[in-house]
């Protein structure tokens, strides 16, 4: 294992971040600042509670996911798309390290990004209502898992992507609504019987039934069903990684 | 002593089914510097790409330092610098965060004072703190040079280095060459100008359409292949070649002041010393004489032409 190549990749990534530090910082305190006011005030005060918790504080663990999984897929896919378009990529492959490096460094950084984002919004609510986190240790570990998982499919889709309207193809016809329509802002058991049932097929609606769950206790669906959601679509991440390391798809001529 | 980079019936067709090296077989010595002749499309860029990893030979095998390319690529690619044909860099990034981003990804133990010695060798430590955009076109292929040598490889490869750039950084970049064979790196360098080739390589290889047409000391090459030409100019224009020197083929100019005759330099009697004898037996009256030895260039030029044949 060449971890001084991971390093450097990691390094190398975190300091585009860095570079950006205000705009990555900012941008989520207002966009979640913005969603309090609109959701939490204005949307809040009608609904005022859902499964005994507070509209504003109910869509708390929605939101970070929201933003987390987003964040990880266009981090992770811009990550190791750039050096695509711009040719830098003659130098990762001829540098002695292995696919699996390489997807450490680029994973690691974008998944990192992500969790410093989740963070701050989960910073930021916390000014705008009361969060009691029951289960902090499973909220961590689905934080991370989603972080990674998401960051991840990212990856796949700069390998795969061919173009720039490739690369926003997928999070913008595929993960956006099913994350927005993911339960994020509402529970499951409000919506008709019949679009329960097909919300059900939502992958994400595990991811952010489980993350609830870590914080109030209470979820839409079990949460073993929501450990069993995200360690799958890891899986099948991990499984697509390692059929492209296998192939050189996309990568390698 | 065995080469450093062996290269044994190397093939690669691509995707589309396009041939572009067909058997190429090559050894080249440590410490030597080897210049890849050929035109346009010849396969230069396809070999070196095969050789340094980023494509995939599709036959044959190779081996840097004893290891092989593809079993044994961490090894071998760690010995290896790659100075790619296209600048390619990332464009926000600064100068000194680039250099030491190549040196880590080659798994090299952060080294400051390698790596300021190597930017102030290329004339890059006053814009270390400079973003890659903000440079010329030449700085960012220096650059690249930087980014190639900071993890001390010992086999150099330089695709086209001086494609478009100013005389300057060529200077400069062959003083660099210089410096690093002196140090024991081996150096191949891919160039369709033949000058370059001439002024710095220690051995020829020239290939076409995806083969090697011929490895060989530029020296030696340069003596076998070479023409040269004896210009001889006349006191007095005549009208036509004079008889009783048929034999020589020489080449009468158009004004009548000038004869021509061009001769191989490895053959066993040249017969110069018997020309000029008859030419003044002849009355012909001789001004001044003036050889010159055919370049790489021509010699090159006649090569590949041989081969469309
Ligand atoms: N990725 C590719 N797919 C198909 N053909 C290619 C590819 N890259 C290069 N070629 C072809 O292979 C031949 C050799 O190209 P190259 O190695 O770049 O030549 P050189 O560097 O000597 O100019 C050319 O005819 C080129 O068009
Ligand atoms: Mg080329």
């Amino acid at each position: 294992m060449n971890l001084t190549a991971v390093r450097a990749i990691y390094t190398f990534e975190m300091a585009r971040f860095f570079r950006t530090l205000l705009q990555s910082f900012i941008s989520p305190v207002i966009s979640t600042s913005l969603y309090f006011v609109v959701f939490g005030a204005a949307i809040g005060s009608r609904i005022d509670q859902v499964e005994g918790v507070s509209y504003g504080a109910f869509i708390v663990p929605g939101l970070i996911m929201l933003t987390v999984m987003t964040q990880g897929i266009s981090n992770a896919s811009f990550g190791i798309y750039f050096p695509k378009f711009i040719g830098t990529i003659f130098e990762l492959l001829s540098a002695p390290v292995n696919f699996l490096e390489i997807v450490l460094g680029y994973v690691g950084a974008a998944a990192t990004k992500a969790l410093f984002i989740g963070i701050v919004i989960l910073g930021t609510s916390a000014f705008f209502v009361d969060l009691n986190i029951q289960h902090p240790l499973a909220m961590v570990a689905f934080l991370l898992l989603t972080c990674i998982s998401f960051a991840l499919f990212g990856f796949i889709i700069g390998i795969w992507a061919g173009n720039f309207e490739q690369l926003q193809l997928i999070p913008l016809l595929v993960i956006t609504p099913l994350v927005f329509l993911g339960g994020s802002f509402y529970s499951i058991s409000m919506l008709p019987p019949v679009w329960q049932t097909i919300t059900m097929f939502n992958p994400v609606v595990y991811l952010i039934s489980g993350f609830r769950w870590s914080f109030f206790g209470q979820a839409d669906v079990p949460i073993g069903l929501s450990l069993m959601a995200i360690a799958l679509f890891t899986a099948i991440c991990l499984g697509l990684i390692w059929l492209i390391f296998r192939t050189g798809y996309r990568i390698r001529s | 002593m065995p080469a450093i980079v062996d290269i044994r019936n190397l093939s690669k067709t691509y995707d589309d089914g396009f041939q572009a090296l067909k058997d190429v077989s090559l050894e080249i010595e440590e410490g030597e510097i080897l210049a890849l002749l050929g035109p346009n499309g010849a396969g230069k860029t396809t070999l070196i790409s095969a050789l340094c990893g980023i494509t995939t030979p599709t036959g044959g095998s190779a081996s840097v330092g004893g290891h092989d390319i593809l079993s044994e690529y961490r090894d071998a690619r760690a010995m290896i610098g790659l100075v790619p044909q296209e600048i390619a860099l990332e464009p926000f990034e600064k100068v000194w965060n680039a250099v030491r981003f190549s040196r880590g990804l080659f798994g090299k133990p952060r080294d400051d004072a390698f790596l300021e010695k190597t930017l102030r060798q290329l004339s890059l430590w006053d814009k270390r703190q400079a973003k890659v955009m903000e440079l010329s076109g030449g700085m960012k292929r220096r650059v690249l040079i930087a980014k190639a040598l900071c993890h001390e490889p010992r086999v150099l490869f330089l695709d086209e280095p001086t494609a478009g750039v100013d005389v300057e950084l060529r200077r400069d970049m062959w003083q660099v060459v210089a410096g690093l064979k002196e140090s024991g790196v081996t150096i191949i360098l891919t160039t369709h100008y033949i000058e370059e080739a001439e002024a710095i390589a220690d051995r020829v290889a020239v290939i076409n359409r995806g083969e090697i047409l011929l490895v060989e000391e530029k020296q030696a090459l340069m003596t076998r292949m070479g023409r040269k030409s004896l210009r001889i100019d006349l006191t007095e224009p005549i009208e036509a070649v004079p008889a009783g020197v048929e034999e020589y083929e020489l080449e009468l100019a158009p004004d009548g002041r000038a004869l021509t005759y061009t001769y191989d330099t490895s053959a066993e009697r040249t017969g110069i010393t018997r020309l000029l004898q008859r030419l003044s037996e002849k009355g012909v009256a001789l001004k001044d004489l003036q050889t010159k030895q055919s370049s790489l260039e021509e010699i090159f030029v006649s090569l590949v032409k041989e081969d469309a044949a």
